[in-house]
């Protein structure tokens, strides 16, 4: 065997179901701005508009984070390891968000 | 003895040691637990958002009768409504569509040079490398650019009370934005456009750092030597981090 073969590595040839996934899932991220889009431009501002953009961000988080960065696959204890601290920030939502309504009523009483 | 010891080590847990119980590398863990923290810091600044934004007022009138006052909080999508070299032309929000979609462009390449490491092809890595690179410094582009005009303002002034080298002036023309006053809205709506777009746009930038670093190595052939490409897997997971904040600061910042 000649040092020549010895450092050629061995290219794996791509798996086209594989790619194809790929562009799939950048395709469903593309689709769902733009229904984004629409609904910021017809539908009147108001809680039902933003929770449908908090849905759709939640579905987008979900394909980046699952497909991109591959914690779907990984293993169950990573992934809830991963998960679960995050309650804290649901928390951290309904604390700050009842704490600026009170700042705001507290302005309004001046 | 040895049949005795093969047969309690099948009874064990996958916690007792000498294997990855969670199947991933010590790196790449430790890049998840980065993430998990970093999420935190992004959450806060966006919370953060929500909570000023309710403390005051909220716009009551129709879109299409807004003007800038710092008596409401700002419309985003009559703030983000210019476009490079379309100028006087209101397009809301697609300038910072056009953002999102290259950020979501470059996401993609980077699973693809992920995927390409994984069959030691590095031609392909080098190439998706380059094209993830490319991207991200469209998107520093694009953010520069979307601050100076931030920065500089519209044609039109906002009237409004502010201290002037440190006398109390009454309507004062005031033409875009600094961190004590803006003509968009109250001062806070400045101060955090700068904080949240900022703060993932120095993610952004030390992203396309590393990138850069391992784009060089899979070049040099340095990961072609080590055998495996992981290193691109533990950037991608940043990379890919990023993109997933800017989808939250898309949503909380310029759509809600």
């Amino acid at each position: 065997m000649s040092s020549e073969e010895n450092t050629h590595v061995e290219v794996i040839p791509a798996d086209k179901a594989k790619i194809m996934q790929i562009w799939k899932v950048a395709g469903y991220l593309a689709v769902l701005t733009a229904i984004e889009f629409i609904f910021a431009f017809g539908m009147d501002a108001g809680i039902v508009r933003t929770w449908i953009f908090i849905g759709m961000t939640i579905v987008k988080a979900f394909f980046i984070v699952g497909e991109f960065m591959h914690l779907r696959h990984e293993a169950k204890t990573l992934i809830w390891s991963i998960l679960i601290p995050t309650i804290f920030v649901i928390w951290l939502i309904i604390a700050l968000i009842y704490e600026g309504g009170a700042i705001f009523d507290a302005r309004m009483a001046w | 003895m040895a049949t005795a010891t093969t047969a309690i080590n099948q009874q064990e847990n996958v916690w007792d040691g000498g294997k990855s119980p969670v199947n991933a590398s010590y790196g790449k863990l430790m890049m998840w637990f980065f993430l998990l923290s970093d999420a935190f810091s992004f959450s806060g600044l966006l919370i953060t958002y929500g909570m000023i934004r309710y403390s005051h007022a909220a716009y009551a009138g129709t879109v299409d009768a807004f003007t800038f006052s710092n008596a409401y909080w700002p419309i985003p999508e009559k703030v983000f409504e210019a476009v490079p070299f379309l100028h006087g032309i209101s397009l809301p929000l697609v300038f910072v569509g056009i953002m999102t979609f290259i950020l979501i462009m470059s996401s993609v390449t980077m699973v693809l040079a992920v995927e390409a490491g994984q069959r030691m092809d590095k031609a392909a890595v080098v190439k998706w490398m380059l094209w993830t690179i490319i991207g991200g410094l469209t998107f520093l582009g694009c953010q520069a650019w979307e601050w100076s005009h931030f920065i500089h303002g519209t044609d039109t002034a906002t009237l409004g009370d502010i201290v002037v080298n440190g006398k109390w002036v009454e309507n004062f023309e005031i033409f875009g934005a600094n961190l004590s006053f803006n003509q968009y809205g109250p001062p806070d709506f400045a101060a955090l456009f700068f904080f949240i777009t900022g703060f993932h746009g120095t993610h952004v930038l030390s992203g396309v750092v590393l990138n850069f670093i391992v784009y060089y190595n899979a070049f040099t052939g340095v990961y072609e030597k080590r055998g495996h490409y992981e290193m691109v897997e533990k950037v991608g997971l940043y990379w890919h981090f990023v993109d997933l904040v800017w989808v939250f600061v898309f949503t909380f910042f310029y759509l809600v």
